[in-house]
Formats: C-alpha cells, structure tokens, sequence
C-alpha cells in the first residue's frame, strides 16, 4: 500500500510535471524537424546526427566567446549545414534517405569526437562553459501549482511551444505549406503545376536542420551547460517515432513528445523514490524505459499511421 | 573483369575522396595529413605485431560486415548490429562461463551457438515487428540498441559482476576459449578469423546457390512479386533479420572467445555500426566485405598509432561516414568520375 | 467572363498550336521524328495512334514537360520555348494527364488552386479559393464537390477536378490525353458534351486517343501517328474508321479473332459470396459470387476501381478474404497462401506486372521460375539447380518469343510487351488448372496483343479454366464466353458476347443491373 501511495504521490508532485516539460523539450523540437522534412517527403534519420552537431557547436562557441545565445545561433548554422548535406545528398543526387541519414550520424559521431581535443584538451566531456538560465514569468510563478511547473523554467521550452504554433501555421494555413504537403504527397503533380518541388524540399529538409539543432543546444547549453560524447542519446530516433505516432502533424508531434516527456519523468521519479528503494545497479533497467516504449507504440500505430505517399522516394524528373 | 571492376568503381573512390577530404579536416587543426597517413599506414601493417593487431581487429569486422550486407541483401537495414553483437557475447558470456566441466570440442560450437542464437532472437525482435506491423527495423533495432547498452551495463553490475574496477563478467571457461593460431608479442590471433571467413563462404552460398537464398533475395527487391510467387514475406523478413542478427551474434561471441574471453559491459565500441560501412564500401558481396573489413580493421589499428600525433582516432569515423554518404549518393561519385573521363 | 478574350484571340490567328517539324529522342528510341501538328483555334483535334506512337512525347512538348531535339513551337502564331510546364500555363495551356495529376490528401479547391494560390496577408486564402473553383465549374457544367478530399470522390469527377485546374489557370489550349481510358460508356457521352461546352466558349482542345469510334464522334480533325511520325491527317467528316486504322496500325484493319466454339466441362472455380476490403478497410467487393468451368473464358468487365483489383487479390491468396467462399478443385481455398494455390494449379498473370509479376533487379532465368523455383527440376533439396533453370527459360523465351533471347537479361530491362510474354510463359508452363488473367494486354502494341490473346485462346482449348478481368470492352468481347460486369464491388449481371452489346455492357459498367435494363426494354 505505502508503495502505491507513493507512487501516486509523483502525479501531485508539480516537480514531476516540470520533468516531463523538460525530457519532452527536445523531443518536441526533434519530432517538428521530422514532420518539416517527411512531410516534404524526405526521410531524415540524420537528426540523431544533427541533434549531436548542435550540442556540440553551442557549447563550443559558448565556450569561445561567452555568450550562450551566440552559442546557439551557431548551432543553428551547424544545424543548417547537416541538413543542406542531406537534401543535397537525397534531392540533388536521389541517394538512400535512412542510408544517407546514417551517413551524417556517424560524421556527427566523428566530427564531435574529433574536435573535442583540439578544442577543449580532453575528450569524453567538456567542462562547465556556461548554461541559459531558467526564465521567471512574473505572476505566473506565484500562481500555486502551475508556478511551480512552468512559472520558472528554461525558455527553450517555451521557444518548442512556439516552434509547433509556428509550424502548424505554416503547414496548415500558408501557401508555403500547401505546397509542402503536395510535394510530399505527389510531387509529379504539384511539378506539372509549376511547384519547385526541389525547393520545397530543400526548405523542409533545412528547417528540420533549425528544429533539431534546437533540440542538441537544449541539451547541452540549455541544460546542464555541458558537452557529453554521444549526448543525444537516440532522440532524434524516439523524436521520429512522436512525429509517426503524432501523425506526420506538429500539434500531434508535440503531444506525443509529451506521452514520450511523461514516461521519461515518471521512470525517472520512480527511480529515485524513497519508498522503493531501488538498488543503483538496478537502475539502468529502468532507462530502458523510454526505448521499450519507442518500440511498443511504433510498433502499434504505425500501421494506423499512413506517411506522406512520396516519404523517402527521390523525385526525379521523367525526361 | 569489367563487371567486377565497374563495381567496385564506387566504393573505391569514394574511400579516396573521403581520405582527402580527412586530410583537410587534418589540415584544419594544424597538422600534416601525409605524416598522419603514414603513420597509419604503419601501424596498421608495419611490423608482424601490427599486422596481427589488424587481423584481429578484422575479425568481428568481417562479421558485422556480413551481418549488415546479408540485411541489404534481403531488403531490410539492421542498424542493431551493435546491440546484437553485445547481446550475443553477453549471454554466450553468462553462460559459458560455466563450462568448464565440458570439453572444447562440445564447448566451443555450442558457445558460438548460444552467442549466434541471442543475436538471432534480439534482430528477429525487429522482424517480427517490421513483418506484423510494418514498424521500420531502423527505429526498433536503434532502441534494441540502447536496451542492450542499459541491460549489459545492469549486468556487470549486478547479476554477473565480478572482482572490482571496471565492471566485467567472469571469464568463461578454458574449454569455450577459441585456439590461438599465431601470437606475436602480447597479440594472440585465435581460429575467430577463420570463423569469419566461413561465415563469408556461407552467406556467400546460401545467397547465390539455394532456395531459401532466392527467396530471400526476392523478398529484398520485391515483397509484392515475392508474395505472389507463392513466398511468404513476413517470414522471409524475419529469417532475414534472425540471419542477420546471428551473423552479428556471431561477430559477438568470437570476440568473446577469441580475443576478451570475458564481456566487458560496453557495446562493441561501434563495430556495429562499422558494419554498416562494410557492407556498403564491399557493395553487400561476402568477397568485397572481407576486403572492405580489411580495410576498416586496418584504419582502426593504425588511427591508434595515429593518436600519438595528436591526431584523434576520431577521424576514422569521419572518414566512414563520408564513405557511406558517397556510397549511397552514388551518383555524385559516377559523375565526378564521368567528368573526368570526358576532360581526358 | 473568359471566353470573350478567346474570341479575340482566335481571329488574330487560324492555328492554335503548330508544332513544326519537332524531333525527340530518347536514349535508344526516336520518340518523334520531324512531327508537324497544327491545330486550328477553337476546334477539336483527335491525336490517334498504338502506345508508343509517340503521341504523350509529342504533347508532354508541348506542356514544357520535354524540350525538343530540334524544331519549333508556336501558339497563336508567336514562337514560343517552354522551360517547365509553367511556360506552358502562362502561354494559355492546360492539361489533363492520362494518369491524374491529384493529390490525394488535398480538397478539390485546394488542388485547384496548387501552384497559383489566391492568398490573404500571409495566409492562404481557402475561401477566395472555393470561391473561383465554384465559379468555374457553374460556368461549364463542370459538376464537382468542392471541398472533398480527392481520395473521396470517383474517377469521373477527378477528371473533372483536372479540367477546372486548367480552366482556373486561364488554359485556351486543352490537351486531354487518353480521358476515356477510365470511364463508363456513358461517362464517356458525359465527358463529351463537356467538350462541347468548352469548344462552344472557344477553347481549342487535343483529344488524343486509340478508340476510333470516339474520334469519329467528337472530333473536327485527326492527325494519326505511327512509329513517331506522322501518317496522316485528316478531317473527320471526309474519313471513316478504316482509313485511320490503316494509317495507324501501317496494314489494312486489325485482325479478328476467330474463336473456335468449345464446350465448357467441369467446375474449376466458384466462389460465393465474397467479400473483399481494399486497403482503406472500404468493402471493395460486396458478396460476389460466379463459377469459371474448365475450358471457358469468363470475362469481368468494369471501370477500373469497381473492386476487380480486390477481387483478382482475394482469389489468388494476396488479399485477406472478409467472407464467404472460394471453392478451387472442390476445396474452400479462401485465405490460403499463393504458394498453396500455386500447388494446386493456379496460375496469375498480373495486372501490374512491374508490380507484381516480376522482379526486375533478377535475370530472365529467376523470374522465369518464380512461383516454382522451389520444386523440383528447378531445385534439388535446398540447392537451385542452376543448368535446368538456364536450359527450361531458354526454351520458354524461345517458345514465347522474348526477346532479346538472353536469358541472363534482367526482368527490367526487358521492353513491356516481352516482359509480359516472359511472365505468360512462365505461367501457362507451370500447366495450370485454373488461370486468372488480369489486364494481359495494357500498354502493349498489337502484335503483342494479340500474340497474348492466341495464347489465352490456346489455353481454353486445352480445357484451362480462365477468369479475365480487363478495362478493354473489346477484349473482353472478344476472348470471353460469358461476361459479368463488377460494379461498385458487385456484379451487375451475366451476359453471353454474343447476346449482348456494347451499350448493354456500359450501363451495367455504370450501375444499371442487368434486370433493370432487360426489364425497362420490355
């Protein structure tokens, strides 16, 4: 009974809400970098990779010049030029998506390990180089309960909300976004209609590059002020997994990311509450939570989730 | 003859661009590719000791590369060979190390059959899924991945942890240990090499001589043909992934047996996902993986020596990942060289 | 309103495209060679020829979808050179593609619209665009249901849909490519006074077509090609379907197939009350049921997408049955494997055999044995037996006439109509019971065809049972013993060839059952 009791304690714990707010963030962002890409129809497994590239060049250029948001405007630069590689790769030369995706993972891999000497003297992990603050919304914090959950909290998470409103707006209310989702859906049609269909996906191939290297700054500047080897830590995959449960759409991406949040939270807590005691060797088993269940809603929705008709099929010109 | 070399035109180049755009990615932090290379070169193959070094480290490649390739083959993409491959030693690892009371001849084949059989079953997780429900094998196999790495860490620490310091398995039993066949200095190579060159035999037959072979292969180019000639597909993706796995299972074990003889906890540091890289540089051909691993292997010993300069080991991984990126746009490797032919 | 503008326009000028002297090549293939095209304003012009007559070549041209090798285009007069398909549309032309260019998930406006969005600010404007696809299709009787997305509504009012995107694109020149290929004989007559229409306010319109009879009916002159030339052009009143056949075909009139009488023994296949889904989980077949008799030619005729597809797939073990029955040789084969099928005597030429019927990265030898490559000779235990598969696929493509007769050749890069003899070799010599054939002769020029036809015919006589499904009313007419007609996912009635007419047929094909209309006649 005390262990119920306890457990259930974690869902009136505003802490634990803030968790789920945090573990979703970069999620979120990675899921929109995957609705922007494969709703163009371009799949991109390179944001894994991406993600890596962006916690990276925001700790680097935080740690050169001092200045966090430098830091990650620059990761947004890195970020955009990943995902110039792999619509360059993918729309211009029609190569493999996952295969070219897996090709950017492994030079994300390298490049990040390769510097980490050069630039800060050791490997493995960077030191502290600084870390954006938690923003205090007046008012909102004082509010009982809800204050304590996002009164006070790392802007990135407001700056993912706004990320979704944003692309949902795009893709469902501007041209921009009509044309997107033609292109992915029957690209000869939207070309005999005059649409630069490689334009298009040039366009979401890129943004996916912003949205993800969001989710890499996040992770190191945004949270712990850090660079870790291999820190994005299968995101970009559990991201690509919101965005097939969520529907290739970004509100439905977002609320996903926030199922994935909350789990995440929730193992976490569990792990650490007093009642249970779990052993710290035991501990690992309870990280394999998110990945189990990745697999088990993939597994059960992707059938019920229909892509994008053209997702991952080059577009090439019949003449 | 023109056949083998129009294809082998791909990966080859694309090995010497990605190599020269290493060299200014050395250039960059300020020091001298050529130096750098030589010094790979060297210690990959300049003495007896760091050929055997690289033969060693060819071994497990060999087989990832033959793990991978045998997916494409079949039409699926085990990006989990890395969890596989740590799967199959780690219950290979578990249980042979209670073996001492039974004698090689028995210990050694059921080893590599355990190792083989965790392998199998973990990637036919994966098959199963992608054959009854249509969830894509590169996201669950990347999850199994990540399991693997929490389950093998939880345990050397817990179930199987032994001694103190790094967290490891007990060593398993002399009786399941693979023979050595040369040692040079402190570098045994064991019978694993060979192991591997079966297994390339094997995948080498089994794809081009039998019926399950057809069958797999149909499935691969396409499930809609393969299933109205009357071949099941989703037991054909299974059967792929399990061979696949066990392939990779196998890579596992024979580092087990032959070269740590107990499991270290840690993911097979990327041999993996070396695979992948392998398989695509060999063009999914059991003699071009032998070849490709080779090379990998080679790249491998001699980023170490590599490191003394400064130079981080790192730079064999960039030099991977633009081989892969070359290798699946192949096109922009075909015009560059088209290009050149008409200028000449 | 539109038209006034076209009236002007048309008494600048007497032709509304010339396409002068107009040359394309494709790696291997002379697509069009020195063509000369020249359309009058505000008439109707028929483009006739056989698949790979070079027509679409000549008209994805003049869209701006290929750039001619050499010679020029003018519209009204003015010479023109098109960069992409939206040269085209500003020049004032329009078309509509044989396969249509839809985008399933979109609405009706929304597709109309695509590529020349009205917007309001930064926003799309939907409303303004709903707003100008009603106009449009008031104005020409053009009947569509705006704001349904296209996966929703029926071939005929796609077709439509296409029409509207280039009226909205202020098209004066329509090119309608092969419109009929997917309609009912009475869409037909529909789709037709829909010409009229346009022609009355002054649009000028391409018809290309291999149907003569259409032609004849709604066109004021014909330009017929043959092997990328021009053979002839012509005005239809002072033609007859005998000319164009001449020209088109380059010998005097297709041959008839002369089908011997044979009498039909034994139940091979009868299925009962079948119930199919198709892949949207929509009831796609709703309770069929017919019998095919050993040595008969059972014909289902039908407007693609009335369930056929589904059907074909439920019979031959590719497609989940929901209900009923399939009884083969006596036994309910319903959700049993192709493999199972196969060993029992059941073969299938595909309809989509690049889909379906072969596997194109193998050499002719593999997909010479698909479907048996497991037994024996071509296996011995678990080992392929590579000399038989060699020495059996040689005999097969030297039986069947593929060519090139290589047999390391791989299935891709056969040409259509040698792939489908490789593909119907490889099934008639697996000596079946019972054949489904489905679609046998799309895409293929006549000598293929009827190659093809003289083997199915072959077949009968040797007591085959033979279910054909095809979209071609006269090949149906032609090789069947009786006919059923599927209508949304139903069989509208039974009819013998020789009882029946066209017409007859094409009101089942539009959902009259065979009841109704014997029973109104009386």
């Amino acid at each position: 009974m005390r262990v119920v009791e306890a457990v259930l304690s974690i869902f009136i714990n505003p802490q634990f809400y803030k968790i789920a707010l945090t573990v979703a963030t970069p999620l979120i962002f990675a899921s929109l970098g995957g609705v922007f890409s494969e709703i163009t129809g371009v799949v991109n497994i390179a944001l894994e990779g991406i993600i890596l590239m962006g916690a990276f060049t925001s700790v680097v250029f935080t740690y050169l010049t001092g200045n966090v948001w430098f830091g990650v405007l620059m990761a947004i630069v890195a970020g955009l030029l990943m995902a110039l590689l792999h619509a360059w790769g993918s729309i211009k030369w029609a190569g493999n998506q996952v295969v070219l995706g897996t090709a950017l993972i492994l030079l994300s891999q390298g490049i990040t390990g390769f510097l980490m000497e050069p630039i800060f003297g050791q490997p493995g992990q960077t030191d502290f180089v600084g870390k954006i603050d938690e923003i205090t919304i007046p008012g909102l914090a004082k509010v009982p309960f809800i204050g304590q959950v996002i009164g006070e909290i790392s802007p990135f998470v407001y700056i993912a909300f706004g990320c979704v409103a944003f692309g949902w707006w795009l893709i469902y209310k501007t041209k921009l976004g009509l044309r997107m989702r033609a292109v992915g859906e029957n690209p000869e049609a939207a070309d005999t209609l005059g649409v630069n269909v490689y334009a298009i996906r040039y366009f979401g191939v890129l943004m996916s590059g912003v949205f993800a290297s969001l989710a890499g700054a996040y992770l190191s500047v945004g949270e712990i002020g850090q660079f870790k080897e291999l820190m994005s830590g299968g995101r970009g995959f559990i991201g690509l997994a919101a965005m097939i449960v969520g529907k290739w759409n970004p509100i439905g991406a977002m609320l996903s990311s926030l199922f994935f949040g909350f789990f995440g939270a929730f193992a976490n807590q569990l792990q650490s509450l007093q009642q249970i005691q779990v052993p710290a060797n035991v501990k690992p088993l309870f990280d394999t939570i998110p990945f189990i269940l990745t697999i088990v809603v993939v597994a059960g929705v992707v059938g019920r989730s229909r892509p994008p008709k053209a997702d991952g099929v080059p577009y090439e010109k019949s003449a | 003859m023109r056949k083998v070399l129009e294809s082998i035109l791909v990966p080859v180049l694309a090995v010497l661009i990605a190599l020269l755009i290493s060299a200014f990615v050395i250039v960059a932090i300020g020091k001298n590719p050529l130096q750098a290379y030589a010094v790979l070169v060297r210690g990959a193959f300049g003495s007896k000791q760091a050929i055997i070094d690289t033969l060693i480290k060819t071994t497990p490649l060999i087989l990832t590369g033959l793990a991978v390739g045998f997916g494409f083959r079949a039409g699926v993409f085990n990006i989990g060979a890395e969890g596989q491959m740590a799967m199959g030693a780690l219950i290979a690892a578990s249980i042979a190390s209670n073996f001492g009371n039974i004698p090689p001849v028995v210990a050694i084949p059921l080893t590599l059959v355990i190792g083989m059989g965790a392998g199998a079953g973990w990637a036919a997780i994966a098959g199963f899924l992608k054959a009854k429900t249509g969830a894509h094998e590169v996201v669950t196999t990347i999850m199994l991945n990540w399991i693997t790495t929490f389950v093998a860490s939880f345990m050397v620490t817990g179930p199987l942890a032994t001694g103190s310091g790094t967290p490891k398995s007990p060593e398993i039993a002399a009786s399941a240990q693979l023979p050595i066949l040369m040692k040079v200095g402190a570098m045994e190579l064991s019978a694993g090499i060979i192991i591997s060159l079966l297994a390339a035999v094997f995948m080498y037959v089994f794809l081009n001589k039998t019926t399950v072979g057809y069958e797999v292969k149909a499935v691969g180019f396409n499930p809609y043909a393969a299933e109205y000639g009357g071949i099941s597909v989703s037991k054909n993706v299974v059967l792929a992934m399990a061979i696949s796995g066990a392939l990779a299972g196998l890579a596992g074990v024979t580092e087990l047996m032959g070269v740590h003889h107990r499991f270290l906890g840690e993911l097979s540091g990327g041999k993996g996902f070396d695979g992948i890289s392998i398989a695509l540089i060999g063009q999914n051909n059991p003699i071009g993986i032998i070849f490709a691993a080779l090379l990998i292997g080679a790249l491998r010993t001699g980023s170490n020596e590599m490191q003394f300069l400064g130079v981080s080991k790192y730079i064999v991984i960039i030099v991977q990942g633009i081989v892969i990126f070359l290798v699946a746009a192949d096109r922009i490797v075909r015009t560059i060289y088209l290009r050149k032919k008409v200028k000449s | 309103m539109a038209p006034e503008v076209n009236e002007i326009k048309t008494a600048h000028h007497l032709y509304a495209v010339e396409m002068i002297d107009i040359t394309k090549r494709f790696p291997g293939v002379l697509a069009n060679d020195r063509v000369t095209l020249r359309v009058k304003a505000g008439e109707i012009h028929a483009i006739v020829g056989e698949n790979g007559a070079g027509k679409s070549t000549l008209m994805n041209q003049l869209y701006g979808l290929y750039h001619p090798d050499s010679g020029e285009i003018r519209i009204f007069g003015e010479q023109k050179r098109f960069h992409g398909p939206r040269d085209a549309i500003r020049a004032g032309i329009g078309m509509v593609h044989q396969h249509f260019m839809l985008v399933d998930t979109l609405t009706v406006a929304e597709n109309v619209v695509l590529g020349s969005e009205p917007v309001k600010g930064l926003n799309f404007d939907l409303n303004r665009a709903r707003e100008e696809v009603r106009k449009l299709s008031e104005a020409y009787g053009l009947y569509v249901d705006i704001d349904a997305k296209i996966e929703d509504i029926p071939v005929g009012m796609q077709q439509r849909v296409e029409i509207i995107k280039t009226l909205y694109r202020g098209a004066n020149i329509i090119i309608l490519d092969e419109p009929t290929a997917v309609l009912t004989p009475q869409e037909v007559e529909e789709l037709f006074e829909i010409m009229r229409n346009l022609k009355k306010s002054g649009k000028t319109i391409l018809f290309i077509s291999h149907k003569l009879n259409e032609v004849m009916e709604i066109s004021d002159r014909i330009t017929v090609m043959r092997g990328g030339r021009v053979t002839a052009e012509l005005i239809t009143k002072e033609t007859n379907e005998r000319e164009i056949a001449r020209a088109m075909v380059g010998r005097d009139v297709v041959l008839k197939l002369d089908k011997p009488p044979h009498k039909a023994k034994d139940v091979v296949l009868e299925v009962r009350n079948l119930w199919v889904k198709d892949n949207r989980h929509l009831n796609a077949v709703r309770g069929v049921s017919f019998q095919v008799r050993a040595g008969e030619v059972v014909g289902i005729a039908g407007v693609a997408g009335n369930g056929q597809t589904e059907l074909v797939e439920a019979i031959t073990g590719l497609r989940k049955v929901e209900n009923g029955e399939i009884i083969f040789l006596g036994k309910n084969v319903a959700g049993a494997h192709p493999r199972q099928l196969r060993e029992m005597g059941m073969s299938h030429i595909a309809e989509d055999r690049l889909k379906y019927a072969l596997i194109k990265p193998f050499p002719a030898y593999y997909n010479a044995i698909l479907g048996r490559h497991y037994k024996t000779p071509f296996a011995s235990g678990a080992f392929l037996n590579h000399r038989e598969i060699k020495r059996f696929t040689a005999e097969l493509m030297e039986e069947f006439d593929v060519r090139p007769r290589i047999i390391e050749h791989l299935g891709g890069n056969f040409s259509g109509g040698n792939q489908q003899k490789l593909v119907v070799g490889r099934e008639i010599k697996a000596h079946p019971k019972f054949m489904v054939v489905a679609q046998p002769t799309r895409g293929l020029d006549v000598g293929a065809i009827e190659f093809i036809h003289r083997q199915i015919l072959r077949m009968r006589e040797q007591d085959v049972a033979i279910l054909l499904i095809s979209m071609e009313l006269e090949e149906i007419f032609s090789l069947s013993d009786r006919i059923l007609v599927m209508y949304e996912g139903q069989i509208m009635g039974e009819v013998r060839p020789e009882e029946t007419t066209v017409e007859e047929v094409g009101l089942m094909m539009a959902g009259k059952r065979l009841e109704e209309i014997r029973g109104g006649k009386k």
